[in-house]
């Protein structure tokens, strides 16, 4: 932990000066309050990064996945709930930037396909064994 | 028996439709494009502060006085808003008013831009976080809103603007009054 908070003071030290803020650092630093930041984490893992589009924000390296984590660990830190932060997420970008499909009419049938299959090959197989 | 023979072609059926899919989903031109969700919607409030000598910042209070205007998202650091630079000067010179929000940029380079490649602003705020970028669900740089008088999106250009895209904005604009 004391050697994160020192690499990312070097960091923060080696970039212009019109970047040094706290905001640079949430980017790379976990939040000091290890509850909040298995939360932040666990948002993180599931927003999709808009430049480099397989990855989740808490995979890439982009520039611009480091401003959405220190946007999600900022507002955790304020009191936001995740689903909250997603929500402002999804408002921004689309349902395309969360990696978690909520159960609604449009994702319906993602949901409920493997079931309707394995029901229609429980279907199948009991008629095949039923003519043996 | 004889009225179960066509069951006896259902897998083949099911095979072809799994084809016709993903042969679909290949031959489409893929489209990895994020645009904004927040078209139709009111710009979020923001205040940058300004980062172009002698040029003032920008808010989201300049896009409400009626008229509508281009906010261009772009950075000194970034190679196609040079290519888009004639394309944003034509506009200016056809009498749109353009602003922009410089994404993690400095004084300095921002200054050598504008000098090399003209300056069609009227307004440029810093956004040295992406944080304004990221309100407004712009992905990239650069990226052009149009914006109508009363600070509603009403369309998003993603990418460099091209000559061939200039009449499709010039007819945004119009239809924004």
């Amino acid at each position: 932990m004391t050697r994160a908070a020192a690499v990312a003071l070097a960091l923060v030290a080696a970039t212009p000066a019109a970047a040094q803020t706290a905001n640079a650092a949430l980017a790379y630093t976990q939040l000091p309050d290890a509850d909040q930041e298995r939360r932040a984490r666990a948002l993180m893992e599931t927003l999709r990064c808009i430049v480099c589009q397989g990855q989740s924000i808490a995979d890439s390296d982009a520039d611009m996945a480091g401003e959405m984590r220190a946007v999600v660990r900022q507002r955790i830190a304020a009191g936001q709930t995740p689903r909250q932060i997603r929500d402002w997420m999804i408002a921004r970008y689309g349902r395309y930037i969360s990696y978690d499909p909520p159960l609604d009419a449009a994702t319906i049938p993602l949901w409920i396909a493997p079931l309707l299959l394995l029901l229609a090959g429980i279907w199948l197989a009991r008629g095949s064994f039923r003519r043996r | 028996m004889t009225n179960r023979r066509w069951l006896m072609w259902l897998p083949l059926c099911a095979f072809g439709v799994v084809v016709a899919v993903v042969a679909w989903g290949l031959w489409r031109p893929a489209d990895r494009t994020v645009r904004s969700a927040m078209v139709g919607k009111p710009l979020p409030d923001f205040t940058l502060a300004p980062i172009a000598p002698g040029k003032p910042g920008l808010s989201s209070a300049d896009f409400r006085r009626g008229q509508p205007r281009l906010l261009n998202v772009f950075a000194s650091w970034c190679v196609p808003c040079i290519a888009e630079a004639p394309q944003l000067m034509t506009l200016k010179a056809a009498g749109v008013p353009i602003d922009a929000i410089a994404i993690k940029d400095t004084p300095q380079d921002i200054g050598n831009f504008l000098h090399r490649n003209g300056d069609p602003y009227a307004r440029i705020g810093s956004d040295v976080h992406s944080r304004v970028q990221l309100a407004l669900g712009s992905s990239g740089v650069p990226e052009t809103f149009v914006v109508d008088g009363r600070g509603i999106i009403v369309a998003q250009h993603v990418g460099d603007i091209r000559a061939d895209d200039v009449p499709g904005i010039l007819r945004a604009l119009a239809d924004a009054k």
